[in-house]
């Protein structure tokens, strides 16, 4: 299939295996333009809203901050510091609800705004990118705390090091998932933004051509997109056909290139590397205006909300706020969905905060998504593999998931499922397929590592074995060589003085006894520098302590044989 | 607000089981009316017994299992299973026939290996094999078609008939029975009659027996609905009837004498039947879709071969069984490439 992508060019497109036909209701959140929202009385901030290390604080209760200024970062490779989304003050720094599938809270930094939206000082803005270095690119983007906003929340700076040339540069617009319209959104109302991050990353990675990927179910943003293209540059809008999961990265990269991303390989590997609008837009500000990342755009949406649409929410804005701006609840919701209906997960709560990979609260009514009745058996039809967009083949992976044989499973590539959501839609036997797989690929993990573990217990078990061997075999050596001397000088000890003997026996009994009480004397004496110690400090000692005793405790553990 | 949480994904599933099985059952219908048509009440009579008697089975074990009854007698697979065997057997069966064949089929090749999606086998074809076996001259005693019979029994007759044994007077089993197409075609070739001579029997049709041929253009008709609503692929169906009519032109070009006209096959016996709705039973079937094209062409050119050359006339249920054994190792060697395995394009 081809389509027209700029003035006078068109571009092959490929199919990818299977997908869905879904009805998107997108409609519902594209009645009313973008809007913004009032600043709640208080925003949680999770320190891990990326893919790495946690960030570390660096404010403390009662610090007045100003909107963009760090609050947090890592010294780790793999990481993303947080900023300030307003002015205000660090009330606390405290464990609270995050979104989250496991539903577990994680440590969070509480601002209070002070209404102001005072900007601290930023960067200085990098107008002419084009002049500027792609590490000095980097960097910033990195300071700007920028990652995959698409949902994957992946540190972008560093997904913009590849490494490798990069040919096409894809820019991620297709939206595939029902409901939500924020890219849509973004697209129509700041194409300029989004046109500007592409031009930054394409200077950036210096790629030969650089795709903008739109589902043709958004003819305006397509519009929109196409207006602000220059004839001059290699960049190209291609309008995409709309079927989901066209938006999943191996997908896309299929349907605009026809390769494909090769198994627990990077899309950088083939020459592709693939960045959500949003996460583009971001880049646009942290570039051109020194703005860190500390909004995005969120669709509110479903028959549960009396006043769907997209808003631009700060980060650590609490979902119960939010929902409240979009005119709260109507009727009678019974779930809450944090992303879209296909791979979004299920909030326990709406007490939980806004992330940088939030783009969409939903907010079904029952009849709207109602609950899958009770599964029963398979009747092995086949239609799970029809639609998988991996060609996996779902229906004898549950089988195998079931029956805990976990070999079996990634037998059949269970780690090439993307979880799309794709098998069990389409499963008359409603099965919950996608839940059988995650639960295969955690089992899995945990007995990859159980077997890491008993690996490395197993080599120090050996190293402990060879080393007591060959300390043996020394001493038996040792003890040889002696008996050869001795048998070898029978006559020189023979003839050797018996008092002589007795005294220098005598004079070593006196040295060791000498040693002894030196090392007494050596250990009774206190510490050095242990006096006049603060509680504090006494109280770092002993858990310096402690800590070496219990990682006494655990090399001691370690060093046993595995059962 | 606190809400309950559930797997993604969180949309209502389009399909279901029964509305699976309800669309096999409605596509048989046209078919059924053709043989009731040419057949007479006896088909019926055999169809409601063997409905009545699967759907009682199944409840029997689910409640000897301690399980709920509705949620699977809803489901519709058992009612699915009789139809099936109903449309298979002679309309004369005695009645105890038709319920053990459905005792067996439930009770032992279906619900004794954990009920639906577990059988390996299908559980109509092997009630089926089970009576052929057992009971081959009540099996093999096929009613003319209507268009030829002397004499036309009667609902009561049939009733009667297969209640009690008694026969309407004045007529001998012989005089109201017939060998189905597919067993004169057999035993004329063996007694080395020429194909242009076979022919000449009133029993024929355009392709195939008369009357036959016309239910099976009936069940092609609910075969192909199905596969245009899904239901079925068209793999399994395509690939049965090409491995039949390949394996029949082949021989039939080489002597038109000796081997009957592609044709013949296809729209005598159960070769549609087969074809749409027996080997396509997704859970003792291939369900990948290369698998399915070798698995449906298998058991056509087997279906060929036991006719031709086996002990029976017919051999569709013998086919499907015998493939249904071979089903799963057909899936394990033809599993597609996942993506980003294997060669890539450059």
């Amino acid at each position: 299939m081809y389509v027209e992508s700029k003035k006078g060019k068109t571009r092959e497109l490929w199919n990818f295996h299977g997908g869905l036909h879904l009805p998107d209701h997108k409609e519902l959140s594209l009645q009313s333009p973008l809007q913004s929202v009032t600043l709640p009385e208080r925003l949680v901030i999770p320190l891990q809203q990326h893919i790495g290390a946690v960030a570390q604080v660096c404010v403390k209760p009662g610090d007045q901050v100003l909107k963009g200024q760090l609050i947090a970062d890592s010294s780790a490779p793999v990481t993303a510091p947080l900023h300030a989304p307003t002015s205000g003050s660090v009330t606390e720094i405290v464990e609270h609800a995050i979104p989250h599938p496991s539903g577990l809270n994680g440590h969070c930094i509480v601002i209070e705004p002070d209404g102001e939206d005072r900007w601290a000082e930023l960067p200085p803005p990098i107008s002419d990118y084009r002049q500027t270095s792609a590490d000095t690119l980097r960097q910033r983007i990195r300071d700007s705390g920028i990652v995959g906003m698409g949902g994957a929340t992946f540190p972008s700076a560093i997904k913009l090091n590849p490494g490798k040339p990069i040919k096409t540069l894809i820019i991620n617009g297709a939206e595939c998932e029902p409901y939500i319209t924020c890219d849509d959104r973004l697209m129509r109302d700041q194409a300029a933004k989004v046109m500007d991050g592409a031009r930054i990353l394409q200077h950036l990675l210096q790629s030969e051509v650089c795709l903008i990927a739109i589902e043709d179910n958004k003819p305006e943003a397509i519009l929109a997109m196409f207006d602000v293209l220059r004839q001059e540059e290699n960049i190209e809008v291609v309008r995409i056909p709309t079927i989901y999961p066209s938006g999943g990265e191996k997908q896309l990269i299929h349907i605009l290139t026809g390769q494909e991303v090769p198994t627990s390989g990077l899309p950088a590997q083939i020459g592709t590397i693939c960045h959500n609008v949003s996460t583009n837009a971001a880049i646009a500000d942290a570039v051109l205006h020194g703005r860190p990342l500390v909004s995005r755009l969120v669709t509110v949406t479903g028959e549960g909300i009396k006043n769907p649409g997209n808003y631009e929410v700060p980060i650590g804005m609490l979902a119960s706020d939010l929902i409240e701006q979009a005119g709260g609840y109507q009727n009678n919701p019974q779930q809450l969905i944090l992303g879209g209906p296909m791979m979004g997960f299920d909030l326990s709560t709406d007490r939980v905060p806004i992330t940088k990979g939030s783009n969409c609260l939903l907010c079904p009514t029952a009849e709207e998504a109602p609950r899958p009745e009770p599964a029963q058996a398979c009747i092995r039809c086949g239609r799970c593999a029809d639609v998988c967009p991996a060609h996996l083949l779902p229906q004898q992976m549950y089988w195998h998931s079931r029956a805990k044989d976990l070999e079996k499973v990634q037998d059949y590539n269970l780690f090439d499922c993307i979880e799309c959501g794709c098998c069990s839609h389409v499963c008359p036997s409603h099965i919950p397929l996608v839940h059988y797989f995650r639960y295969a690929k955690a089992e899995s993990w945990a007995l990859e590592q159980e077997r890491r573990e008993s690996e490395r217990a197993k080599q120090r078990h050996d190293f402990r074995i060879a080393r007591l061997e060959r300390l043996e075999a020394e001493r038996k050596a040792r003890l040889r060589k002696k008996k050869e001397s001795l048998n070898a000088k029978p006559a020189a000890k023979k003839a050797a003085p018996k008092k002589d003997d007795k005294a220098s026996k005598q004079a070593a009994i006196q040295a060791a006894m000498k040693r002894a009480a030196e090392k007494k004397a050596k250990q009774s004496q206190t510490p050095k520098n242990t006096e006049n110690l603060t509680a504090a400090q006494q109280a770092q000692i002993e858990a310096v302590d402690e800590r070496r005793k219990s990682a006494a405790k655990v090399r001691e553990n370690h060093s046993e044989p595995p059962a | 607000m606190e809400f309950p949480t559930h797997s993604s994904p969180h949309t209502g599933r389009p399909n279901r089981v029964d509305k699976v099985m309800l669309q096999v059952v409605l596509a048989l219908i046209p078919g059924t009316l053709a043989l009731v048509f040419y057949f007479g009440y006896g088909v019926l009579v055999n169809l409601l017994l063997a409905i009545g008697s699967a759907v009682a089975f199944e409840a029997l074990v689910m409640k000897l299992r301690k399980r709920p009854v509705t949620p699977v007698l809803m489901d519709l697979s058992a009612v699915v299973t009789a139809m099936l065997f109903a449309v298979a057997i002679p309309p004369l069966l005695p009645w105890w026939m038709v319920v053990l064949g459905m005792a067996f089929g439930i009770i032992m090749v279906k619900q004794m290996y954990g009920g639906l999606g577990y059988n390996p086998f299908n559980p109509a074809m092997a009630a089926y094999v089970l009576l052929l076996i057992s009971y081959p001259v009540e099996m093999t005693a096929w009613l003319p078609p209507a268009v030829l019979a002397e004499h036309h029994v009667s609902l009561r007759e049939i009733v009667l008939f297969k209640f009690t044994g008694a026969l309407p007077d004045d007529y001998t089993l012989d005089a109201i029975t017939m060998a189905t197409p597919l067993d004169v075609m057999r035993t004329n070739l063996d007694l080395n009659m020429m194909i242009s001579e076979i022919r000449t029997n009133p029993l024929w049709g355009d392709f195939g027996g008369l009357g036959w041929e016309w239910v099976g253009n009936w069940f092609l008709m609910g075969g192909i609905w199905m596969v245009y609503k899904r239901t079925i692929t068209w793999q399994i169906p395509l690939a049965f009837l090409a491995g039949l009519v390949g394996m029949a032109s082949l021989f039939w070009l080489f002597d038109s004498e000796s081997f009957p006209f592609p044709l013949f096959h296809l729209f005598s016996g159960g070769a549609i039947l087969g074809a749409f709705f027996i080997a396509t039973d997704p859970v003792t079937a291939c369900t990948t879709r290369t698998g399915q094209l070798i698995y449906g062409a298998t058991i056509g050119v087997l279906v060929y071969v036991i006719r031709t050359w086996g002990g029976y006339p017919d051999a569709v249920a013998f086919a499907v069984l015998l493939m249904n054994m071979a089903a799963p190792t057909i899936d394990y060697y033809t599993r597609p490439r996942t993506y980003g395995h294997g060669e890539m394009k450059s």
